[in-house]
């Protein structure tokens, strides 16, 4: 199930302006990977380049490798579409397809792609909803549209969505930045079941939330304005958060940043 | 509550009012009184300078009560108060203004339209009645105008469609602002050019006889662009974390705008359609040049003229006679109708196909 991504020497480009500068890191399986930063340092981009949304942007583009335990993301001859059914993303605020029902937005990876059996649908369904926390809530109501439920359910449907197509790797951007502290608590209690079997990439700005769920953290900063955004270190996160080898780190997540 | 310690004071004007928060106010039913005394005014000095156009005593109400309700609520109210009167009041008169033409139209074309439009005028054709005879229908035009609008839209609908997707989804750069521009200026042809331009093509250089598909192509170029623009607009409003989520799912691009897109802008894709629908079918020019019209019943579009409502209508109220000009109003009534009952049905799919916000 869940891969290895190595990234090295990583640039990402919209248009002439560079965003992201020379990122190389390693990325374990069966862990949660927090990246924080201060807004603009490219976190988002970095991430959007791991599963290939980054080029859907217009003038979206990118240099260097990213290696799925061996395969090269951008190598020749790899269709994007592939990379995305194998590495699956949650997106910052909640977009559940308001034409679909909650059903058919779980369904919607494999009814889409076309390759599905109807049988198999109901399980992958009710598999799904119960990995994210969401079954309990929902069992009564599937044929309901998705739009109707609360932001917190909202964002698990979403969840639930990109692991029914059972992704190696499930990316995160921001995913609690629009939910109420108890809808955030049910979302981080979730990251810690799916990190047993998904490799796990969250962006947040917030901190606590990354020393909570998260085994490793990746801080990323950017000289000034317009500057390209580069990656400043990567560590387990205990050390981090209490003792971290760069002094900007400590200054970010001290709040003396700036 | 121990809060509320703030103490009336009075206004800087002297008068006592017994909190800051409130203000003066001329009673609720103040605008109706103006606007029923405004009328009256206006009536009385139309009565009294003998003006015979009832446009000029509407006028001088219209007036009336904009400039009063704007002086009273200035000297209650105050100046701000004013202002909001006078945009108020100034939207409604407007309002009322584009109501008038369009209430009187209706009640004219259906005082004048129901004198014989009935089961037999739907039913028959003008192929035995002679223009200064009663009796007579629409059955040809009727069929005519359904076959020409059907047959436009098949040309014009796939094609608006596909060029407003490439437009959205794909286009970047040169060719796209070219397309855009050439949609923008064929928005305004207008249809008596589309019917010389089929018409010399068509007709003179390929040499093929008046039909009622040579009219449809001619409608399908005014068409065309119209379903372009709305499409495109309909779909710009899809958010783009819609687009993002179906592709982050590993949906390829063409799937995506087909099963996610499409059917979120659905609704008012067909309400573009539907107008530019009711656009076509009122165009008389180019059937005029194209179709050439027939009082016999031809519901073969491909060979020989065919009627259609609108020509119909001009047909029967230039022949001059009060038989004929029954015929054209209950003709016109007919064609109103029509394409109302296009809207309603247009209405109804967009909202059974619009996305979904119950609980």
């Amino acid at each position: 199930m869940a891969k290895r991504i190595d990234v090295s020497g990583l640039n990402a480009y919209y248009g002439s302006h560079k965003a992201i500068e020379d990122i190389s890191m390693t990325v374990e399986p069966r862990s949660v990977t927090a990246f924080i930063g201060p807004s603009g340092c490219g976190k988002s981009t970095f991430l959007r380049t791991l599963n290939r949304m980054h080029e859907v942007t217009p003038g979206g583009r990118v240099e260097g490798k990213v290696m799925l335990d061996g395969d090269d993301l951008y190598g020749s001859g790899v269709d994007p579409v592939n990379v995305r059914r194998t590495i699956g993303m949650v997106f910052q605020r909640p977009n559940p397809f308001p034409t679909m029902s909650i059903f058919d937005n779980v369904a919607a990876g494999l009814k889409l792609n076309g390759s599905y059996k109807k049988s198999e649908l109901n399980d992958v369904v009710e598999k799904s909803l119960k990995g994210a926390n969401l079954w309990n809530e929902v069992k009564d109501r599937l044929n309901k549209p998705g739009s109707g439920l609360s932001g917190g359910q909202q964002q698990r449907l979403c969840i639930a969505r990109a692991i029914a197509v059972e992704p190696q790797v499930l990316l995160m951007d921001e995913p609690c930045s629009a939910l109420d502290p108890i809808s955030t608590l049910a979302i981080e209690d979730l990251i810690g079941e799916l990190k047993e079997r998904f490799t796990i990439v969250i962006v947040t700005h917030n901190m606590q939330q990354a020393a909570r769920v998260s085994d490793r953290t990746a801080f990323f900063n950017l000289s000034a304005v317009g500057q390209p955004g580069k990656l400043i270190e990567i560590d387990e996160t205990e050390r981090i958060f209490s003792n971290p080898s760069v002094q900007a780190t400590e200054d970010y997540i001290s709040g003396r940043f700036g | 509550m121990s809060i509320t310690t703030v103490k009336p004071t009075g206004t800087p004007g002297g008068k006592p009012s017994p909190s800051d928060l409130k203000a003066a106010r001329l009673p609720r039913w103040s605008p109706y009184v103006i606007a029923v005394g405004s009328l009256a005014v206006g009536c009385g000095i139309g009565l009294a300078a003998d003006l015979d156009s009832r446009m000029q005593w509407g006028l001088i109400a219209a007036i009336l009560f904009v400039g009063v309700s704007y002086f009273l609520s200035a000297t209650v109210e105050g100046g701000r108060q004013a202002k909001d009167r006078l945009a108020t009041s100034v939207v409604w008169v407007m309002f009322l203004l584009a109501v008038v033409p369009l209430a009187s139209l209706i009640y004219e074309t259906v005082k004048r339209g129901s004198k014989v439009l009935d089961g037999y005028f739907l039913t028959h054709s003008m192929g035995v009645v002679a223009d200064d005879e009663a009796g007579g229908g629409i059955y040809h035009a009727l069929i005519g105008t359904l076959e020409q609008v059907g047959l436009a839209c098949l040309i014009a609908v796939p094609i608006g469609l596909l060029t407003a997707i490439y437009l959205v989804e794909y286009g970047r750069g040169k060719l796209a602002k070219t397309v855009t521009f050439f949609v923008d200026v064929m928005t305004g042809i207008p249809s008596i050019v589309a019917g010389l331009f089929v018409l010399s093509f068509w007709i003179l250089m390929l040499g093929f006889g008046p039909s009622g598909w040579a009219g449809a192509m001619a409608l399908s170029i005014l068409m065309m662009p119209v379903v372009v623009r709305s499409t495109e607009e309909m779909l710009k409003l899809v958010p783009n974390e819609l687009r993002e989520a179906s592709l982050a799912l590993g949906v390829p691009k063409w799937r995506t705008i087909l099963k996610v897109v499409l059917p979120t802008a659905i609704g008012g894709i067909t309400t573009g359609v539907m107008l530019a629908v009711a656009r076509i079918a009122g165009e008389t020019a180019p059937v005029l040049l194209l179709v050439w019209g027939t009082p016999v019943i031809n519901s073969d579009p491909f060979k020989d003229a065919q009627a259609s409502l609108p020509l119909y209508i001009y047909q029967q109220y230039q022949s001059g006679n009060q038989v004929g000009y029954d015929r054209a109003w209950a003709a016109a009534l007919a064609l109103i109708v029509f394409i109302m009952i296009l809207n309603i049905v247009a209405r109804g799919i967009a909202r059974w196909k619009a996305p979904k916000t119950g609980r």
